[in-house]
C-alpha cells in the first residue's frame, strides 16, 4: 500500500475491502500489482465483481469510503485521458462477459460489458452478422471499454460510430443507481439518450453493464483498391471526389508517412457484381493515380500504429485529430512542419471523414513539443487532438484540449451522475 | 400577463414579437395532438439568438416557464404550453446559414423547414436524409427536439445521426456549442443528449447537419400479400439475406383502403402491402432487386410491381406519406399511436392488436415502418358517438402496453411530450427515470424549460441523488390522459 496515503484513506481501503470481500466473494478481491498502473498511477487493489448488482454495491462502498475507482475492462486502452489524481481501486469487468441475447432475427445484440470484441464478433458471426465496428485490440478489448474510450475506425465512414450503432445501456452510477436507457429495439424515442452521453465519457458518469447494439449483415464481398498520389493536397483532393461521387464505399484511409508518397485505400463491402462494379468505377476516378496492389491486411493500419507506440514506452506517443474533410492536407502538412522542426519523426492514418490517428516517435521532450504545436495548429483550424499514449517520461500535457465553452456544462453533468467525483477522478476534460 | 414583465419581453423582441390578445394565442394552444389544449401568457417571435438569451434570462430570474416551438406539428403535445408560461415560437429564425458541400455541412437557424435544407442542396445531389412525414411543413428545430425519424431512417439513421452540433441558450439565459462542425469534439457528447430532449433541456438557435449525397440509383418495389403475417416473413426473410433496404414499410388493408380513397395510389386491394426500396450503385440496387422479388414471391405475394420512374416512385410514396390523413375517409376520428417492436414480434403483436379490437369493437387500421419494428396503428373512432373515444384512449393504451411486453418502446419517433408520461413509468423504474433526470438537473435546475413534459414526475434538483422521495406535486399529479 501507498506510504504517501493518509491514514485516513488507509483505514477506509482496509474497511472496503472486508465489505467487498463479503460481495464479491475473496478470491475476487486481489492487491494491485505493477501491471494494475493507472498513466502511471499506482493502483491499490482489484475487485472482480460477478454481477451488476455487485457491481453496483462494490461502487457503492467505494463511494462512501470516499475511494477513487478507475473501471477497468480489458486494459488496453487504460491510458487514454490524463492520469488519474487518485486510483484507490480497479473494479475490474473481466467477469461480467456474456453474451446475453442475440437476437438475430432482430439485428441486436445484449452483452455485458467485459464481453471482448473478438467473443462478441464470433458470437455474432455465427448468424453471419456483426457488429460494424473495427475497434482495436478486439481479442482482449472489452464492449465496456471501446464504449467508454469512443474507439472507433475505418468503418465509421458507413456505419458511423458508437453513438450510431449503441441503443441501450445499463449504468451503475457512483452512488449504487442501476439504471437502464434506450431500449433493445433500433427505434427509439423514449427518455433520454443516455447511451450517447456514456460513449466517449471515460468511464467518469458511470460504470457501463452492460450495452445493447444494433448489427450489420456481414457482406458477401469485400474489394479493396489502393493507389499512390503525389501529396497531401492530392490525397485531399481524390478523398473529395471520392466522397462526392455516387460510390458507396465502406472506407477510406490516407496513409501518411513522412517522406514518402501518401497511400490512398478504399474498401468496397457489396454483393460481387456491386463490388466490381464500383472497383472499376473508382480506378477510373483514381486514373491519374498510381494503382498498387493491397488487400484486407492494408486495414490493419491504424492497430498497427497503435501497437508499435505502445510497445516503445519511451519513444513514442499516439494521437488522434479531428479536422473537417477539407482540412486534411493542411494538417499534414502541418504535422509535417511541426515534426520536422522538432526532429521527430511521425506516420498517420487518416480517414475520409476527418479523423486521423498520428504516431509521433523522438525525444519525450521533443514529442511533447511537437503535440502542442500541432494541437495549437488544429484547435486553430476547429479541430481537436486528443492524446492516447504517450512516453512514460513525457512532460505533461492534457490529453483533451480545449473542450470549449460547454465545459461548465460538462461539469455540471458530472455532479449530478458523480458528485463525489470517485469515478476516474480528474481524468477527462478540463479535469473532471 | 403581468403588465412589467409583459413591457420587458416588449423591448426585447420588439412590439411585433409578442403575441398576448387571446384570438391570436389560439393558433399556439396546441401543436399536432389537439386534444390537449393550453393557452399560454404569451407567445415570444424571436429574431435572433441574442433576443432568446434575453427572453431566458428574464424567464430565469422571474422564474417563468417557456416552452420552444417550432412548426407545431408535433404529435405527442410537446410543444404543448404553460398555463403560467410563454411560447417562444421560432418561426422567424429560418435562415439557412451555411452550405458547405466539401464537408457535407449545412447550418440551419431552428426555424428551417426540413424539406427546404434539402432542397437547397439537390443542385450538388445531396440531401437531408431524416424525412418524417411531415417533412414539407415542420422545422428542424422541431425534429432535433423530437430526434425524429421518417421512413428512410431504417437505413440513413435519424435525426441524432445528422446533427453534428448545436448552438444552444440554456435555461439560465447562457450560450454554448455542442458537438462541432468537426466529429468527436473534446468532452461529453451533449449534443447526442440534447437531441430527442424534447425541448426540456433549452432552446436550440443553430443546427449544424450532415448532408447526404443522393445515390445513384433509387428503386421501390410494391408486393401485395394476403395478410399482415407474409409480409411480416417476407420482411424477416429480406433481413435474414443480409440487406439493409432505405426503407421498408407496411399497410394492412384498412389503411389500403383509406389511402386509395383519399389519394388513389392505384394500390392492389389486399390483406398487406410491403413497399420496399433499394437504393446505391446500380449494380448492386439490380442485384439486390431480383432477390427481394424473389423473397416476397416465396412468402406468397400475389402482385410486384417494381417503380423505376420517378413518378411512378411518387405515386407509390404518395399513398404511403397521405395514410394518417387519410383516415379521415373512413372515421370521423382517430388516434395516431406510434409504437415500436422487434420486429420477430409483429406476428404476435398484430393478433393481439386484432384480437382486442375485435373484442372492443375499435377499428385499428395499421401503417408500420417495418424494417424497424415501428408501428403507427390508427385507432378509429366516432366522437358524437357516446363511450367511443374512451373506448379508443383505452385501446390505444393498450397497444403501447402490448409494445412493452414485447421488448419494445413507446415511442419510435412521436416523442413522450404529454402524451406519453405516464406509460414512461411502465416501460422504465424509478431509478432508470431518476437517472435520466439528472441531465436535466445539471441543464436546467430550475425546470423551467418545457416543464411536466416526457417524465411522469419531476425530479427536485434541490435533493441529493440517491433514494427517490415523493414529492408532494406527485400524488396532486398533472392532468394525464387515457
Amino acid at each position: 500500500m501507498d506510504a504517501s496515503a493518509p491514514a485516513d484513506t488507509v483505514r477506509s481501503i482496509a474497511a472496503f475491502e472486508t465489505a467487498a470481500r463479503s460481495t464479491v466473494g475473496a478470491e475476487n478481491v486481489q492487491a494491485a500489482t505493477r501491471e494494475d498502473q493507472v498513466a502511471g498511477v499506482q493502483a491499490k487493489l482489484v475487485v472482480a465483481p460477478g454481477d451488476e448488482q455487485q457491481l453496483a454495491h462494490v461502487l457503492k462502498l467505494a463511494n462512501d469510503a470516499a475511494l477513487a475507482v478507475i473501471p477497468r475492462g480489458g486494459g488496453t486502452k487504460l491510458a487514454w485521458g490524463n492520469p488519474p489524481q487518485r486510483a484507490d481501486v480497479i473494479l475490474s469487468t473481466a467477469r461480467l462477459n456474456a453474451v446475453i441475447e442475440h437476437a438475430h432475427s432482430d439485428l441486436t445484440v445484449t452483452v455485458e460489458a467485459g464481453c471482448t470484441l473478438k467473443q462478441l464478433a464470433e458470437t455474432l458471426a455465427k448468424q453471419n452478422q456483426r457488429l460494424a465496428l473495427d475497434g482495436l485490440w478486439s481479442s482482449r478489448a472489452t464492449v465496456g471499454g471501446i464504449l467508454s474510450t469512443n474507439d472507433s475506425g475505418a468503418l465509421r465512414l458507413r456505419f458511423g460510430s458508437l453513438r450510431d450503432l449503441v441503443i441501450g445501456v445499463t449504468l451503475a452510477l457512483a452512488d449504487g443507481t442501476l439504471a437502464k436507457s434506450g431500449g433493445k429495439v433500433v427505434k427509439n424515442v423514449a427518455g433520454y439518450d443516455l447511451p450517447k452521453l456514456i460513449t466517449g465519457a471515460l468511464g467518469t458518469l458511470g460504470v457501463i453493464t452492460q450495452a445493447t447494439f444494433r448489427l450489420h449483415p456481414i457482406p458477401k464481398e469485400s474489394r479493396t483498391v489502393s493507389c499512390v498520389v503525389h501529396d497531401a493536397r492530392d490525397a485531399q483532393r481524390f478523398a473529395l471526389a471520392i466522397q462526392d461521387s455516387k460510390l458507396a464505399h465502406s472506407a477510406l484511409q490516407i496513409r501518411f508517412v513522412e517522406s514518402m508518397q501518401p497511400q490512398i485505400d478504399v474498401l468496397f463491402e457489396a454483393t460481387e457484381a456491386g463490388c466490381a462494379a464500383q472497383a472499376e468505377r473508382l480506378k477510373q476516378l483514381l486514373a491519374r493515380a498510381r494503382s498498387i496492389e493491397s488487400g484486407p491486411a492494408t486495414w490493419n493500419a491504424r492497430q498497427i500504429l497503435y501497437s508499435e507506440a505502445t510497445e516503445n514506452c519511451e519513444g513514442s506517443a499516439i494521437a488522434k485529430v479531428s479536422v473537417l474533410p477539407t482540412q486534411i492536407a493542411e494538417t499534414c502538412e502541418a504535422l509535417a512542419m511541426v515534426t520536422g522542426v522538432n526532429h521527430v519523426h511521425f506516420e498517420a492514418v487518416l480517414y475520409a471523414i476527418g479523423i486521423g490517428i498520428i504516431c509521433l516517435v523522438g525525444s519525450p521532450d521533443d514529442i511533447s513539443t511537437a503535440l502542442k504545436n500541432l494541437r495549437g495548429r488544429i484547435e486553430t483550424l476547429g479541430g481537436s487532438l486528443a492524446i492516447a499514449h504517450r512516453p512514460d517520461s513525457m512532460p505533461q500535457i492534457d490529453a483533451w484540449g480545449n473542450a470549449g465553452d460547454a465545459l461548465p456544462l460538462m461539469r455540471a453533468v458530472k455532479k449530478q451522475f458523480d458528485p463525489k467525483s470517485t469515478l476516474n477522478p480528474r481524468r477527462f476534460v478540463g479535469g473532471i | 400577463m403581468n403588465a412589467a414583465i409583459a413591457k420587458q419581453l416588449r423591448e426585447i423582441v420588439g412590439p411585433r414579437g409578442l403575441i398576448t390578445s387571446a384570438e391570436e394565442l389560439r393558433t399556439y394552444e396546441c401543436d399536432g395532438l389537439t386534444n390537449f389544449r393550453v393557452m399560454p401568457l404569451g407567445v415570444l417571435l424571436p429574431e435572433n439568438t441574442a433576443q432568446i438569451q434575453a427572453i431566458l434570462k428574464l424567464c430565469h430570474a422571474e422564474k417563468i416557464p417557456f416552452v420552444a416551438r417550432g412548426s407545431g406539428t408535433g404529435l405527442s403535445g410537446g410543444a404543448l404550453p404553460v398555463e403560467t408560461g410563454i411560447v417562444i415560437a421560432l418561426t422567424r429564425m429560418n435562415r439557412i446559414l451555411e452550405i458547405d458541400i466539401p464537408n457535407a455541412r449545412v447550418v440551419v437557424e431552428p426555424g428551417v423547414i426540413n424539406l427546404d435544407v434539402s432542397g437547397r442542396v439537390l443542385p450538388q445531389e445531396y440531401f437531408y436524409a431524416p424525412d418524417p412525414s411531415s417533412q414539407s411543413v415542420c422545422s428542424i428545430g422541431g425534429n432535433v427536439a423530437e430526434n425524429s425519424g421518417g421512413a428512410h431512417c431504417l437505413k440513413y439513421g435519424f435525426t441524432t445521426t445528422h446533427v453534428l452540433g448545436l448552438e444552444v441558450v440554456l435555461p439560465d439565459g447562457s450560450l454554448v456549442h455542442l458537438g462541432g462542425k468537426s466529429l468527436d469534439a473534446p468532452g461529453y457528447d451533449l449534443a447526442g443528449v440534447f437531441v430527442g430532449s424534447e425541448g426540456t433541456l433549452g432552446v436550440a438557435t443553430k443546427i449544424i447537419l450532415r448532408i447526404v449525397k443522393r445515390p445513384e440509383c433509387v428503386q421501390t418495389l410494391l408486393a401485395a400479400f394476403p395478410s399482415t403475417n407474409e409480409a411480416g416473413a417476407a420482411v424477416s426473410g429480406i433481413i435474414a439475406a443480409g440487406m439493409l433496404p432505405a426503407a421498408i414499410e407496411m399497410m394492412d388493408n384498412l389503411a389500403i383502403q383509406a389511402a386509395e380513397a383519399a389519394v388513389h395510389a392505384n394500390y392492389p386491394n389486399c390483406g398487406a402491402l410491403l413497399l420496399v426500396e433499394l437504393d446505391g450503385p446500380f449494380a448492386e440496387v439490380e442485384s439486390l432487386m431480383k432477390h427481394v422479388d424473389a423473397i416476397c414471391r416465396e412468402h406468397s405475394a400475389s402482385e410486384i410491381r417494381v417503380a423505376q420512374s420517378e413518378t411512378e416512385r411518387a405515386l407509390v410514396w404518395k399513398g404511403r406519406k397521405a395514410a394518417f390523413a387519410a383516415m379521415g375517409r373512413i372515421s370521423p376520428n382517430y388516434i395516431v399511436q406510434d409504437g415500436v417492436i422487434p420486429r420477430t414480434a409483429l406476428p404476435q403483436v398484430m393478433s393481439e392488436i386484432d384480437r382486442l379490437s375485435k373484442e372492443t369493437g375499435v377499428r385499428v387500421a395499421n401503417v408500420f415502418h417495418a424494417g424497424d419494428g415501428n408501428l403507427h396503428p390508427l385507432v378509429l373512432y366516432d366522437r358524437r358517438i357516446a363511450g367511443q373515444e374512451e373506448a379508443a384512449e383505452a385501446l390505444s393504451y393498450k397497444i403501447l402496453e402490448i409494445c412493452i411486453a414485447a421488448g419494445g418502446s413507446i415511442t419510435g419517433e412521436h416523442g413522450v411530450g404529454e402524451d406519453k408520461k405516464r406509460a414512461m413509468s411502465k416501460m422504465f423504474s424509478e431509478p432508470d427515470l431518476e437517472t435520466m433526470q439528472r441531465v436535466r438537473c445539471a441543464f436546467d435546475p430550475l425546470q423551467l424549460s418545457n416543464p411536466g413534459k416526457v417524465f411522469p414526475r419531476p425530479r427536485l434538483c434541490g435533493e441529493k441523488p440517491g433514494k427517490y422521495v415523493p414529492h408532494e406535486l406527485e400524488s396532486a399529479g398533472i392532468a394525464e390522459r387515457f
